[in-house]
Order: structure tokens, then sequence, then C-alpha cells
């Protein structure tokens, strides 16, 4: 009886053992960057007008906190800017990281831009912090730094994917399937660490650097709904109607409460 | 036997460090700090570096860590009741633990894995306390106070504390499964006020996060009424009862102590090191509870124990009264 107990023991831990060693099955495989190339197809067509404008805030923001990054040395060592980037604001109130696409009145669908867009993880930041994609492209995750992370998208619309890049070099590609404004990143091992990505059925989309403009080109002349977008201060929209060949300006203002 | 018993306690001990550093996960965030599973970053689980274990990394990889070293302890445990405990019940408890142990093993792989599902997260959390609860129940069964009946060979007679000491457990469990529930469903400040939810007696809007925070606020009221009342029973009946009076004190201690950290999570905005106590000392509760239910329940075990008796475990000399303190 008791020689029997021991040898289900045995078993028991050669089980465990075995399926710690065991490679865990990640999730979905790197899909292929597509053949074909940016502009207007398959019904969606490319136009010369142009949506430019400027995104300011008004009153005064908060100001950027520094990330205590001491959970790590090596982003103690190797950051090269350790504060907040939820409020990019440059000269006459204009305000950066905004993300600013037309969310309606885009007619025919648009296949993914030939370009890998790369989301760098440097000095355990993610650069960009706000940026866009077409549906299908590709997104190339890298890992610049001499530490680990991890790679947490937390979309609602497309697959939740949680992978990680131990080592300093390391890339992923991804795409995503469905359209959806915002996407978030995060990084799990290093808590400060997010960044938001919009998907788009179309390529007219932008986000405002720190002078707070933006510029949608290329467009068909119509009538859109243009929206801007920001991490802290939620959306505003905007009607435009844009002729052929013409550049309409708008401007929104986001109000800090 | 004597070695068991020291061996169970030093399993206690591990499991709490295990359900504390459960506690430290969740409190930073730090679930899905390590993405995959069994193996950490691809390296087999006990190869990982030292240096890499950073940030969130710390956390979530040092928690599998110390769950391996108490699923080995669990191994062990059984081989020695194997071995060694004449009583069939107690040897399949070790078993069950066991059982446990490797269940909960999986649901923290699977929780991993999935992106910590609430469903799932709940049931690791629920789990613990359980195996937890195993373990403390084995540490009383194999104490020499235990098997001398804490010198009390005759019932208590006491049908209040009786019921009072049953339902106890059973009512903080319940307890923990609801805030288990609100730490994984981000509902720890759906109320971010304390006392009064949004200065009310009732909140005057109901969302499911809202809902499962105040439910544990009453829950916080029921159990520590529950407690505080058993305390005093305890204390104004059985005082000069150590084995009882002992842990009804502790108990009532540590459920104020539960109280005033669940109080400062919400007031600190769930502070680490507040929010990590407050898991804690909230599975201390419950084995305590545990603890004191078996001692005044330790009579309904006889016929077990005299069932299931084999020559060479009987009868050992009747413990002083600080041995059974044990």
């Amino acid at each position: 009886m008791q020689r029997r107990t021991i040898w289900s023991f045995v078993l028991v831990a050669i089980l465990f053992v075995t399926s710690a060693c065991e490679s865990r099955s990640d999730v979905a495989p790197v899909s292929v960057v597509p053949e074909s190339g940016g502009g207007g197809g398959s019904g969606g067509t490319m136009g010369d007008s142009t949506v430019i404008g400027t995104v300011t805030i008004e009153g005064t923001a908060p100001m950027a906190e520094t990330i205590r990054m001491n959970s790590d040395p090596v982003c103690l060592k190797e950051a090269t800017m350790t504060d907040t980037e939820y409020y990019i604001v440059g000269e006459e109130n204009a305000l950066g990281n905004v993300f600013v696409y037309v969310k309606e009145g885009i007619s025919g669908t648009y296949p993914p831009a030939n370009e890998t867009v790369t989301l760098d993880q440097r000095g355990c930041r993610y650069n960009p912090h706000i940026f866009g994609l077409q549906v299908g492209q590709t997104l190339q995750i890298v890992n610049s730094d001499d530490t680990l992370h991890n790679i947490h998208a937390t979309p609602v619309a497309n697959a939740e994917f949680n992978t990680g890049q131990p080592i300093q070099g390391m890339t992923l590609d991804r795409q995503f399937d469905q359209p959806e404004v915002m996407v978030p990143f995060k990084c799990d091992v290093h808590g400060w660490m997010n960044s938001y990505v919009g998907v788009l059925p179309h390529p007219f989309f932008a986000t405002t650097g720190p002078d707070g403009t933006f510029d949608l080109s290329n467009l068909p002349a119509g009538n859109y709904v243009v929206e801007a977008w920001h991490e802290m201060l939620g959306t505003q929209t905007q009607n435009v109607t844009v002729g052929d060949g013409e550049t309409t300006e708008v401007s929104f203002s986001f109000n800090v409460g | 036997m004597h070695w068991l018993h020291h061996y169970i306690k030093l399993l206690t001990v591990a499991s709490l460090v295990l359900i504390t550093a459960g506690g430290l996960v969740t409190s930073t965030d730090s679930g899905l700090a390590v993405p995959d599973w069994p193996n950490t970053y691809g390296y087999f689980m006990f190869s990982f570096p030292l240096s890499k274990m950073v940030g969130g990394v710390l956390y979530e990889h040092g928690h599998r860590l110390i769950a391996s070293i108490v699923g080995m302890l669990t191994i062990g445990l059984v081989v020695w009741l194997s071995r060694t405990e004449p009583r069939t019940w107690v040897r399949r408890l070790g078993w069950i633990a066991l059982a446990a142990v490797i269940t909960q093993g999986t649901l923290g792989g699977l929780t991993v894995l999935y992106f910590l599902p609430p469903p799932i997260s709940i049931s690791h959390a629920g789990l613990a306390q359980l195996f937890f609860v195993l373990v403390v129940s084995l540490t009383v069964f194999t104490s020499p106070g235990w098997r001398a009946q804490y010198s009390r060979p005759h019932p208590l007679n006491d049908r209040t504390l009786s019921r009072l000491t049953l339902l106890m457990p059973f009512v903080i469990y319940c307890q923990i499964l609801i805030g288990a529930t609100m730490r994984h469903t981000d509902a720890g400040l759906a109320i971010p006020e304390f006392p009064l939810p949004f200065g009310l007696l009732v909140p005057p809007v109901w969302t499911t996060g809202i809902t499962f925070n105040f439910a544990h606020r009453i829950g916080a009221l029921v159990v520590t009424v529950l407690i505080l009342t058993t305390m005093a029973h305890v204390l104004y009946h059985h005082r000069s009862v150590r084995t009882l009076a002992r842990p009804a004190l502790l108990l009532g201690a540590l459920v104020c102590l539960q109280f005033s950290l669940g109080a400062l999570t919400v007031l600190s905005e769930k502070h680490v090191v507040i929010n990590t106590a407050h898991v804690a000392v909230g599975a201390t509760v419950l084995v305590t509870a545990v603890v004191l239910a078996l001692r005044v329940h330790r009579i309904s075990f006889r016929d077990v124990d005299i069932h299931d008796r084999q020559p060479e475990t009987c009868v050992e000399s009747v413990p002083t009264d600080s041995e059974a303190q044990a």
C-alpha cells in the first residue's frame, strides 16, 4: 500500500516537472505583411483635399510628474525622459499627443499601407506614445532596452495579447483586424509605461506634435466628421466640408476642468 | 508525530507568506508581468535569472517561486502523513490539500494565460483560503493539545458557542469571496469614501462595482459584530478555558485590525502595503476562527478517532495546560 502511494507521488512530481519544462503555447502567431500598397483601391479613393488644423488647451494643464523608475535599475540608468506625457503643451497653448482622425464620411475600403509602424520600448518608455495604424497594417514592437518588457494590449474589439520580450533587440509583429479607437498598451513590469494606438480602416489620421498641428491630406472631397482624442481630456468632434483640391482648416480646443 | 506537527506549522507559515505574496501581486497590478506559464519569459521557472526580477516580475515570479515551495512542502506532507499518520481521515485531508495545491497552481497559470478573467482569478483567491484552512486544520489535528482533547473529555454544553463558531468561518469566507470579487473586478475604490458611501447610508446609484464594494462593507460589519459577540461570549462563559479564550481574544484583535486596514485601503487609495496587509490579515482571521471552531467542537471528532485508532497510536499522557495551548 505504502509503496503504491510513494510511486503515485513520484508520478505526480514527474508530471509537474514535465509540464513546467514545456514551452508556452503563445498567443496568435505573427501575421504576414500584406502585399498591397496604400492608396485608393477596392472602392476607397484618394483625393487631393486636405483638412489641417490645430489643437489647443484652455486653462492650465497639470504639471508633468516625475516617474519613479527605481523598481528597475536599468530604467533608472537608461531613461532619458522621466516626465509623464499626459499633457504635452507647446507655445500658445498648443496641445500635443492628440489623435485626430476622420470618424465618419469615408466610403469604400482602403487596403493597409505597406509601411511598418514601429512601437519602440526605449528608456522604459513607449515611443511614440500616441499613434495611428490601419486595419491590417503591420505594427512592429521593438525592445531597445537592456531589460525585459511585456507588451500587453487591452483592446475591446480586437484580440487581447500579452507577450514577453526579455532580450534587448527582440521584435514582434502584430496586426489588428478591427477598427478601434483607441487600443491601450501597457507594460505590467513597469507600471508607468503606457501607449495608445488608433486603428482605422482608412489612412486619414494624424497625431499632433508639440505645436498642436495636424494634417489629414489626400482626402476625397466630401463632408466628414473629424474627431480629436486626448487620453486625459476625452474627445471632441467637428463637421468638416472640404471641396475638391481645397484645404479646410479646423481647430479643436480642450478645456481643462 | 511531534516533528510532523512542526513541519505542518512550517507549511502554515509558508502558506501565509504565499497568500501575502498573492496579495502583493494584485495590489501592484503585476498579475500579467510574466506573460507565460509555467515558464517565465521562456526560462524554466527555477532558472530565471535573479537580475531580471525587476518591477512587476519580482512580485509575480516571486509568487510563483513561493507557490512551488508550498507545493513541494505539501507533497512532503502527504508522504509524511502516509507513512506515520494512523488516522485515515487525517491522511485523506493531506491528499485533499495536495489536490487543492495542484488545482490552485493550475488556476494561477490559467488566469495568466487568459488575461486574468475574474471567475478564474476569484476561484484562485478562494481556493487559496481553503488550502490555508486545510493546512491550519492539519496543524490543529496533529497538535498535542488536540490529541489530549485539550484536557476536556466532556462536551462544553454550550449550544450558543457551538453555533456561533460553526457560523463564523462560513460568514468570514463569504466575506473574503466578496472581497476577492471586488479586488478582481477592480471595484476597490468604486465607493471612494469611507465610512459613508457618497455621504449617504446607501449608495444613490448602483453599478456592479458599487454593489460589490457596498456588499463588502456590509459584510465587514456583519463579520465584526459576529466575531466580537463570539469573543464576548467566550470571555464571559469560558474565561478560564485558555484554549478557547486565547483564540477568541486574538480573533477580536485581528478583526479590529482588519476593519481598520479595510478603511485605510480606501482612504489611502489602495496603498500597496495596506492593501496587501488587508489580504493577509483577512486570511489570518479566517483560520483563527477555524481554530476556535475546531477546539470548541473537539469532542465531535472523538468517534472518528476511536474508529481510526490503531494500537501504536494510543493514549499518550495528558499534557499540561501549557502544552495544550500548542
